[in-house]
């Protein structure tokens, strides 16, 4: 059974259509990279999927049970993890905090009132703060982190709340060569255990991903397949690489 | 004499206690030294100090500006008013104000508040279900920000206006009178009943702050602070913001109906003036000035502004609104994290600088002094405690 499968899904902004029949599945255990070019409702559909977004048509299936009408926060503890365009860590708490808070575990308020953490939630704080390089930073306010520190932060957060689905949006956008490396290789890691969906627009770090791809076009899947598969499909290059290359000279 | 001075000013432990020693000094010294009618002005403005904190909690730390807060205020204040009218009665009597308007028999909602044991509950109780029931419809429709506040002003007014018309019920515009009454065949008004009540407020403010540190320092105040700065990013790691905001709106609906019952027994009477725009309006400025995000900031905020109120309306009564004003100008331009926030950023060092005197320094003073550095070192120093939550962190 699909882990995920979004079947004819639509959103319409005041008729002009985001999301326009959507068709997409991702098997349990897959890593799987969306493209397309701008507009082409890449975050939309991450918003569909989380629950951010109603759609207009058409039905979110997560282990064959509708999404749709869920709460973020329901969609979120059924196992659903998303790390968003820019990083979005709390500045105010340090890299510690931001960790415990989103480390898996009951999330009410008297949980956190009157529960502690375990020793086992508190080792995966420590564990994550290792694996993404941030132990020595650990006690300093989040806002003082380097843009860099700060993606891999919100990477480690969502590790932390161990969704079975993992919805990755721009996670290498502003990093340096070697840190984009160190993200691909985390998330081809992630994959297997978890299902990883990954929107990028670096070519080439897809390309390392070496993970089937999806290409987005005006709000429905334009095709499918490999990286070499895709770039060779004449319709995107038409409406996506080709695109680029008329605009470089 | 200028290093011994600046010294002072720089010790990072002072920094952190002197709030702390003014407040106990103050405790302990004020009620041997004032006189009857001054003391029962502090023990006034430190009850307000009480409401001060719920503020701070829903706006300091969770970023709800609350414009409503007289509400839960007046409701403690006229539970307490309720069973002192009723307790100094020969049985079978009616509170006096009944007979002016013709009410034969005391209303049933009445009845209850001739036990202590139930007064002693709903002061606190009735707010923070008013509060709670409030705050869940409005956090469950998603309604923030401006909107937040133009909705608990709109309802301050609809019991402001209500409490106002209801002669029948609970004496209308006049209010209930305190001082007249008695608890334990004690006058309330009297000074030795004044002065008990000063030592219960002190108490009580006290739990207050204990109460709003436990909630602000573990991972709940973490998720408090998570949804003043990114409520929807939060929904998205499996947390329920409206169960929090409401939670937190019923403590801080209680410590206000908390306070307004001190505030009523130490001024003498409860009136829906409690519940007039500008007094909750006034809160806020109590928490900005004296520095939101700050537990002390709080109570020391609405302690100073009111002792300054009281002593330049003495002389000078047309100024104070100007003087008040400008006070909040002044924090919102230039102490944005109010006096205690700007005293533990080291801002009395940066004066002393300013008028030219040289501050003196631990290490080696090119370096220490560069306001880089200082800017580093106040980033650490906010870290850990309750300061956290404050909105300082790195510029």
């Amino acid at each position: 059974m699909n882990l995920l499968e979004l079947r004819g899904v639509s959103v319409s902004f005041d008729g002009f259509l985001a999301l326009n029949d959507l068709n997409l599945q991702l098997a349990p255990g897959e890593l799987r990279a969306v493209i397309g070019p701008n507009g082409a409702g890449k975050t939309t559909f991450l918003d569909v999927i989380t629950g951010k977004l109603k759609p207009t048509n058409g039905d979110v299936l997560f282990r064959g049970k509708s999404l749709v009408g869920q709460s973020e926060h329901h969609i979120s503890r059924l196992g659903i993890g998303r790390k968003f365009q820019t990083p979005r860590v709390y500045e105010n708490l340090t890299p510690r905090r931001n960790l415990e808070l989103a480390v898996r575990g009951p999330h009410g308020p008297f949980d956190l009132l009157f529960g502690r953490l375990s020793s086992e939630q508190r080792d995966r704080v420590q564990h994550l703060l290792g694996v993404v390089g941030l132990e020595s930073h650990a006690a300093q306010q989040s806002g003082g982190l380097s843009h860099g520190q700060k993606q891999w932060l919100e990477i480690a957060m969502l590790v932390a709340q161990d969704p079975e689905l993992l919805l990755v949006d721009e996670p290498v956008a502003g990093l340096t060569d070697g840190e984009t490396e160190r993200t691909g290789e985390l998330l081809r890691q992630l994959a297997g255990d978890h299902t990883v969906l990954v929107i990028e627009h670096d070519m080439d770090f897809i390309r390392d991903l070496q993970a089937p791809v999806t290409v987005l076009h005006e709000g429905h899947v334009l095709c499918e397949g490999s990286m070499d598969q895709v770039q060779n499909d004449p319709r995107v290059i038409e409406v996506y690489l080709g695109s680029e290359t008329q605009e470089a000279p | 004499m200028a290093d011994f001075a600046s010294s002072l000013f720089s010790s990072r432990n002072l920094r952190r206690s002197l709030p702390w020693l003014v407040i106990v000094v103050a405790a302990l010294v004020l009620p041997a030294v004032l006189p009857p009618f001054r003391l029962n002005l502090l023990g006034r403005f430190l009850s307000l100090g009480i409401v001060a904190l719920g503020v701070d909690l829903i706006w300091g730390y969770t970023g709800m500006l609350s414009l409503g807060q007289g509400i839960f205020f007046a409701l403690g204040g006229y539970a307490l008013g309720m069973y002192l009218q009723l307790d100094s009665l020969e049985p079978g009597q009616l509170p006096e104000f009944f007979g002016l308007y013709g009410v034969k028999g005391l209303p049933a909602f009445w009845q209850p508040f001739s036990s202590p044991v139930f007064t002693l509950f709903a002061v606190w109780v009735i707010p923070a279900l008013v509060a709670g029931l409030l705050g869940y419809l409005v956090f469950r429709n998603r309604i923030k920000g401006v909107y937040f506040s133009i909705l608990t002003q709109a309802a301050l007014l609809v019991f402001f206006n209500f409490f106002n018309g209801q002669q029948k019920l609970i004496n209308g515009t006049n209010g209930l009178k305190t001082d007249t009454a008695h608890i334990f065949g004690i006058l309330v008004g009297s000074d030795g009943m004044q002065r008990n009540l000063f030592w219960v407020t002190v108490v009580l403010v006290i739990g207050a702050w204990f109460l709003c540190r436990w909630l602000t320092t573990g991972r709940f105040g973490d998720a408090l602070v998570a949804i003043r700065d990114d409520e929807p990013r939060l929904r998205f790691t499996g947390y329920n913001p409206t169960a929090y905001k409401t939670l937190v709106f019923a403590v801080a609906g209680a410590l206000a109906g908390v306070s307004g019952a001190l505030y009523t027994v130490q001024s003498g009477i409860v009136s829906p003036q409690f519940m007039a725009v500008p007094f909750s309006i006034e809160m806020v400025i109590w928490v900005a000035v004296g520095g939101r995000g700050t537990l002390i900031g709080a109570i020391l905020g609405a302690v100073l502004i009111n002792y300054a109120k009281s002593l330049i309306s003495e002389q000078l009564p047309e100024t104070w609104l100007f003087i008040q004003g400008g006070l909040f100008l002044l924090v919102v331009t230039a102490l944005p994290d109010g006096l205690v926030g700007w005293w533990r950023q080291g801002g009395p060092g940066r004066l002393i600088a300013m008028v030219g005197l040289p501050q003196r320094s631990l290490t080696y003073p090119a370096l220490d002094l560069d306001p880089e550095v200082q800017a580093e070192h106040s980033q650490f120093d906010t870290q850990g405690s309750e300061s956290q939550g404050s909105k300082g962190g790195p510029r």
